[in-house]
């Protein structure tokens, strides 16, 4: 508890105890009014300062104005009466502190929580200096600079293993409980825990671009973009307070006239201003206000802890209404791990036309080159290759030791005029021509990923009307996929540009509350990412394109987050809508009671205080996701 | 040019009435105040010196919510 909470809770108890103290004391007429005064004063003081200052400033209609002249008026209704019963003024004052006083800790609580969740950030780094460790702020290194992380610290900075082997918790990342074995030669990006080995690292980015850094950055800055159920509350709570003022207002004054004029009979002022500030005690916003966005909140932290980073909380709610789901294949649900599976009608020896192959590719960093770069397996001189071309969607071209290379799909081979052998085999074919005639080709699969069956099938069992795959795939490859994890449309042979058409199509063929989610790996996705609904990314380790990009970053590269990120959405949203709806139905009822005359003081500060007690417990519901 | 600062409040709503004073001080472009995280995003106009300028809004946020604070 901080000390502003500590000072209140003892000014409530404070408070409670004279109040108590004072039923038992007898005490009548003016000296029981002064008595009473106390209490109220030590539990309200600070709510009478507000309200006068707010009517000083022209903010008349706030929280502290309706408290002050519920209470003020209860007052002056018990001087009135003279029934001495001032108990109630000082209860609803009293009341209206505790709530206020739970909801300040809740919220504080729920804010630690989710920092504790996202305690990714790195204090120090160790940096080597003449031969000793010195710990330095992770600001202050340099690109290029060796650190030195060990066991049980966090990585402070991406970068890759010099030196040493040990395994990573990267849990506080992605959520995924296995640790991660790293080498000599691997890429290692901050915010993992080192749990065995000491690893010598030279990093590759700046602090403030490390990956640590724009996950901190993005998490605290994500319930900035509002939802849509925000904004129509902070809209609602703007027009709803006036209104119900001048409500009350009406109800203390047109009732008692009308029976004074029209009907004759005595105005009863008192029963009327009673009412009316019942009325006020009821009306208090204060319940919508926190609730809701304490509600996005916490989904916002409760799915950065299961590895699921959503940028604002307008994304959670557009994520909740996700019917069609459209993937890339490569990467999204193939793991984007090519494997030269075999070479076919060559008229060179095999290794050789592998070898202009990598070379000729050496230059892109596609998963495809990068494969036969691997299943080349040697040291790549680049002083061969010149003339470089690449023909997006298609190949490339270039010359090699002189000798003209293209390498590339079916495409490729028609646009250059030059006759092909078609493959049987299920995978990415590669077709080569040297000096303009057709020299073979060879055969590439990708694996699909463990989970990626499953995740359609959870997608399907979480509501997802329609599956769509786009793939720049040819259609052998992309059809055997679709069929093999469930897929219920593919799109093939797709250049990126295609693949931004395909969704614009989609867009336009949905209902309009359905929502159209595009779920991709990286660069040549961005402009896809950007134009779906919403776009999810996967595995940010490592793609800063991604991360730009996207409105949901999965942290690793499981597609059945994809299922829970939209399972927490919808768990989420649906505290949201239960929240607006009790609290509103709550206090509309108590409201037509109050203004009939049924419901009293009492029944007025739980529609207060209660209703907003249920309202920040309910939401705070919003943080746990693990069984989801 | 966009900046963020700490701030201090108490209550949701009294946060919403600071994003309001903020967004209607001169210079500003945009505003966004951050309950829960609490922090505020203003986005600066065109050649506005942003001390000055927050100076203006912290007056004006302190003007309907008095109980708050933006740390500069």
């Amino acid at each position: 508890m901080s000390r502003k909470q500590k000072k209140m809770l003892i000014r409530i108890l404070a408070a409670a105890v004279l109040l108590i103290a004072l039923h038992v004391i007898p005490a009548a007429g003016a000296a029981r009014f002064v008595l009473y005064l106390i209490p109220y004063l030590v539990i309200g003081y600070d709510i009478l300062i507000k309200a006068a200052k707010g009517i000083k400033n022209r903010q008349v209609f706030d929280e502290c104005f309706l408290m002050a002249v519920a209470t003020v008026g209860a007052f002056a209704l018990a001087l009135y009466d003279r029934s001495g019963d001032y108990t109630e003024a000082v209860a609803v004052m009293l009341f209206y502190q505790i709530g206020e006083l739970f909801q300040s800790y809740a919220v504080g609580k729920s804010r630690r929580n989710i920092s504790d969740l996202m305690d990714i950030r790195p204090d120090y780094a160790n940096v080597e200096r003449d031969g000793k460790l010195e710990q330095v702020d992770p600001d202050e290194v340099e690109i290029g600079s060796v650190i030195l992380v060990q066991p049980g610290e966090k990585v402070p900075i991406d970068g890759v293993v010099l030196e040493g082997s040990s395994s990573l918790n990267t849990s506080a990342l992605t959520g995924e409980s296995l640790p991660r074995d790293v080498g000599e030669g691997d890429e290692i990006i901050s915010g993992c825990i080192n749990l065995s080995g000491v690893l010598k690292i030279q990093t590759t980015k700046e602090f403030g671009e490390s990956t640590v850094s724009k996950i901190l950055d993005l998490v605290e800055n994500a319930s900035s973009r509002k939802s849509r159920s925000e904004n129509f509350i902070s809209k609602f709570a703007r027009i709803y307070t006036p209104a119900v003022c001048y409500a009350a207002l009406a109800l203390a004054v047109l009732p008692p006239l009308a029976r004074l004029l029209a009907l004759g009979m005595s105005p009863d002022w008192g029963t009327w201003i009673y009412r009316a500030l019942t009325f006020l005690v009821i009306s208090c916003p204060c319940a919508l206000v926190i609730s809701i966005p304490l509600s996005f909140f916490a989904g916002i932290g409760g799915a950065s802890n299961a590895g699921v980073l959503v940028k604002g909380s307008n994304y959670l709610e557009t994520l909740s209404q996700a019917r069609i789901v459209v993937f890339d294949k490569t990467g999204t649900l193939t793991q984007g791990v090519f494997e030269v599976n075999g070479i076919h009608h060559s008229e060179l020896e095999n290794e050789k036309l592998l070898e202009y192959a990598a070379l000729a590719e050496s230059a892109s960093s596609h998963p495809i080159s990068r494969s036969l770069q691997r299943a080349y397996g040697k040291e790549i001189d680049r002083s061969r290759v010149t003339d470089i071309q690449e023909i997006s969607g298609n190949g490339v071209t270039a010359k090699v030791d002189g000798r003209e290379v293209a390498a590339g799909n079916d495409k490729l081979m028609d646009l250059l005029g030059i006759s092909y052998i078609g493959c049987h085999s299920i995978g990415t074919i590669i077709h080569m021509a040297i000096d303009g005639k057709y020299a073979g080709h060879i055969v590439i699969s990708d694996i699909e990923k463990p989970h990626s069956k499953e995740a359609v099938k959870a997608l399907k069992a979480s509501g997802v009307r329609r599956t769509v795959m786009l793939t720049g795939d040819s259609r052998k490859v992309a059809e055997k996929v679709a069929s093999d994890l469930g897929i219920d449309e593919v799109y093939s042979e797709l250049l990126p540009a295609g693949k931004v058409e395909k969704v614009e199509e989609l867009l336009k063929t949905k209902k309009e509350k359905e929502k159209l989610a595009f779920v991709g790996d990286g660069i040549n996705d961005a402009p896809v990412l950007r134009r779906a609904d919403i776009g999810i990314a996967m595995g940010a380790m490592g793609s800063d394109a991604a991360i730009e990009a996207a409105d949901v970053v999965l942290m690793d590269d499981d597609p059945l987050k994809i299922a829970k990120a939209i399972r927490i959405s919808r768990k989420c949203l649906r505290i949201v809508y239960q929240n607006i709806v009790f609290a509103i139905g709550v206090k509309l009822v108590c409201l037509v009671l109050g203004a009939l005359g049924i419901a009293n003081m009492w029944l007025a500060i739980f529609a207060d205080v209660g209703v907003m007690i249920i309202a920040v417990l309910n939401a705070v519901r919003a943080l746990f996701v693990k069984k989801l | 040019m966009k900046k963020t600062y700490k701030i201090d409040v108490d209550c949701a709503n009294c946060a919403n009435k600071m994003e309001e004073a903020a967004c209607k001080t001169a210079g500003v472009k945009n505003a966004v105040v951050n309950f829960m995280t609490l922090k505020m995003n203003v986005e600066f106009e065109e050649g506005q010196d942003p001390k000055s300028v927050m100076q203006e809004v912290r007056k004006n946020c302190k003007k309907v919510e008095d109980d708050c604070e933006i740390f500069l």
